[in-house]
């Protein structure tokens, strides 16, 4: 852990690295952790319902498959930013407040779901169709299929696309701090950029790329462990 | 077992109706292996989807074990399905399952609690000879070994019925064989009735007892495998018993002789043999051997042989006495007609034809 270790050695002189990033980084961990869990209940059933909607899907239905495909688009056309200052009222009414960890949770959940939703879609398209007629010939229902065959054979790519998106809500959340939400964004802009404390930029860019580099790491390890094609 | 009244399945193109099925009729013994050949595009594929269910037909009837599936709901149709054990071409294992989750994955659709899958499951690899490879997964199993366990998976809920959708075709001519002697295996132990789909011939004659040709949605051939192969003119018995044309064709007139029989004890071969034997004698004439083939299927034993006789010799006279025979003869004027010889109908006129002249030249 670069953070412990530095402090440890007494590298930084300066008393916002030594404070006040660990407690950041806690924040940024805590906005990450929890988006991701959201964004996981939200986009998996999302992409999972706009495949099997799909023509070629289980149950095709023309209107559900655009509806929801709709809805995931404006999701994904919003630039987070834009995004993040549109759902205010909604993180208002959510969560109580508009500021702090726990109300970027609200647009980070928002812009990510749709991501991940159209990553777990591509996902269960890769499936073999024969396996899964194969399932239905066998007497499988449809949420037979979806949850023995469908996501346990896409297993891996969906955790490949869940580690992506984390990594995305990693980057999106230094934004949200930016604007309020306080983290690692929040200590790099207040800090590194508007008072000239370089250092303090040089540490939270690096402590950011070791949080993806551990998470690319985690996913990669769990997607080749669970693939047995 | 299996019954299928005037199936009919009519596809809506562009360039107007496709009948895929056009009244198929079909019916499988309690235990018997039953094969339906046809080239692609002559209504196999249909026709299993509609004995699954998956496809509903046009017109027509679908009994299996009793029960009529074209008309039931969708619940009761999963249900029906799951007394049907059903083997594909491509296997279709689910790839990050092991061979034995793969093998209980019809018992657990079905809710069979996990201690009676896992003894069912340990049960079905050791009945296909995988007992030793249940935790492997289908990327690290051969392609026989995976249609094994494709065949352990379809007997998992033990059904009355086994559906095997051209499962050899993927496999070499080794391979071919182990499996087809599995799924025989599995009748003679079981008592399951299959319904084997097929573009090869060749599976036909080395498991099953009976036998539907279909061609264009509709049944060509149709019958148990000595029948079918012994009936004049067979478009099936010229796929299994091929002849070479000869490179020269002789002076002769040309017969075709079919025959089956019980081997040994009964031999066909040995009936045949005398019969010629005797034909020659009858004739007082040479009677040339110009190609045959002649093979053992089970306990049956079937063969073809073309022969020539002299033009001087009486046609006629000749296809009398080996009918009475038993044998079944038909005439091929030329001896160039080949294995793809035209229309029946042709045929019978070339015969026709053919016994006039040669008639005609014994008078002279």
């Amino acid at each position: 852990m670069p953070v412990a270790e530095a402090q440890a050695l007494g590298v930084f002189d300066n008393r916002v690295i030594n404070e006040r990033l660990p407690e950041a980084a806690l924040e940024t961990l805590q906005m990450v952790g929890f988006s991701s869990l959201f964004t996981l209940f939200l986009g998996l059933p999302l992409g999972l319902l706009l495949h099997t909607s799909s023509p070629t899907g289980l149950r095709p239905s023309f209107l559900a498959h655009r509806t929801l495909g709709l809805v995931v688009n404006v999701g994904r056309s919003l630039p987070f930013l834009i995004l993040l200052i549109a759902v205010i009222p909604f993180t208002r009414f959510v969560v109580g407040t508009n500021i702090g960890p726990e109300a970027a949770i609200v647009p980070l959940t928002l812009g990510a779901a749709p991501f991940f939703a159209r990553l777990v879609e591509s996902a269960a398209r890769e499936v073999n169709p024969d396996t899964v007629e194969a399932a239905v010939v066998m007497g499988a229902s449809r949420v037979q299929v979806v949850a023995k065959v469908l996501v346990p054979e896409s297993l891996p790519s969906i955790i490949s696309g869940f580690t992506t998106t984390v990594v995305t809500i990693v980057s999106y959340s230094a934004m949200a701090g930016s604007v309020g939400g306080g983290g690692l964004g929040y200590l790099a802009v207040s800090y590194g950029y508007n008072r000239f404390q370089t250092d303090v930029m040089v540490v939270t860019v690096i402590v950011l790329v070791a949080l993806v580099q551990i998470i690319q790491l985690t996913g990669d390890v769990a997607a080749r462990r669970l693939d047995h094609r | 077992m299996i019954s299928v009244t005037d199936l009919r399945k009519v596809y809506r193109a562009r360039s107007g109706e496709v009948a895929a099925l056009d009244g198929i009729d079909l019916n499988v013994a309690v235990g018997e292996i039953h094969g339906v050949v046809g080239r692609s595009g002559a209504g196999k594929s249909t026709l299993v989807r509609c004995l699954t269910a998956v496809e509903r037909p046009t017109s027509g009837s679908v009994r299996i074990d009793g029960r009529e599936l074209t008309s039931l709901r969708e619940t009761e149709r999963r249900r029906a399905r799951r007394c049907i054990g059903m083997v594909f071409q491509h296997v279709n294992l689910l790839d990050n399952r092991t061979a034995a989750a793969n093998v209980a994955f019809p018992l657990e659709l079905a809710g069979v609690r996990r201690a009676a899958r896992r003894a069912r499951t340990a049960e079905l690899l050791e009945l296909v000879g995988l007992a030793d490879r249940a935790r492997a997964y289908p990327a690290q199993l051969s392609g026989g070994q995976r249609q094994r366990v494709g065949i352990a998976r379809a007997l998992a809920t033990d059904p009355a019925v086994l559906l095997c959708d051209e499962p050899t075709s993927a496999l070499d001519v080794t391979t071919t064989g182990q499996i087809l002697r599995l799924i025989k295996d599995v009748r003679d132990r079981l008592g399951v009735t299959v319904l084997l789909i097929t573009h090869e011939s060749a599976v036909v004659r080395e498991v099953c007892d009976s036998v539907t040709l279909l061609r264009d949605g509709r049944v060509a051939e149709q019958g148990d495998l000595a029948s079918v192969l012994t009936h004049q003119g067979s478009r099936l018995a010229r796929d299994l018993l091929p002849i070479r044309p000869p490179d020269q064709p002789g002076p002769y007139v040309v017969l075709e002789v079919s025959f089956a029989g019980e081997h040994p004890v009964d031999s066909g071969e040995h009936r045949a043999s005398l019969a010629f034997a005797q034909l020659v004698r009858h004739l007082d004439a040479d009677v040339a051997v110009l190609g045959g083939a002649v093979e053992t299927y089970g306990a049956q034993q079937f063969g073809r042989l073309r022969i020539g006789l002299p033009p001087t010799a009486s046609v006629s006279d000749a296809t009398a006495f080996l009918r009475a025979r038993g044998l079944t003869v038909e005439l091929l004027t030329e001896p160039t007609a080949t294995a793809d010889a035209p229309s029946p109908t042709k045929e019978i006129t070339k015969a026709a034809a053919g016994e006039e002249a040669a008639g005609g030249g014994a008078g002279r």
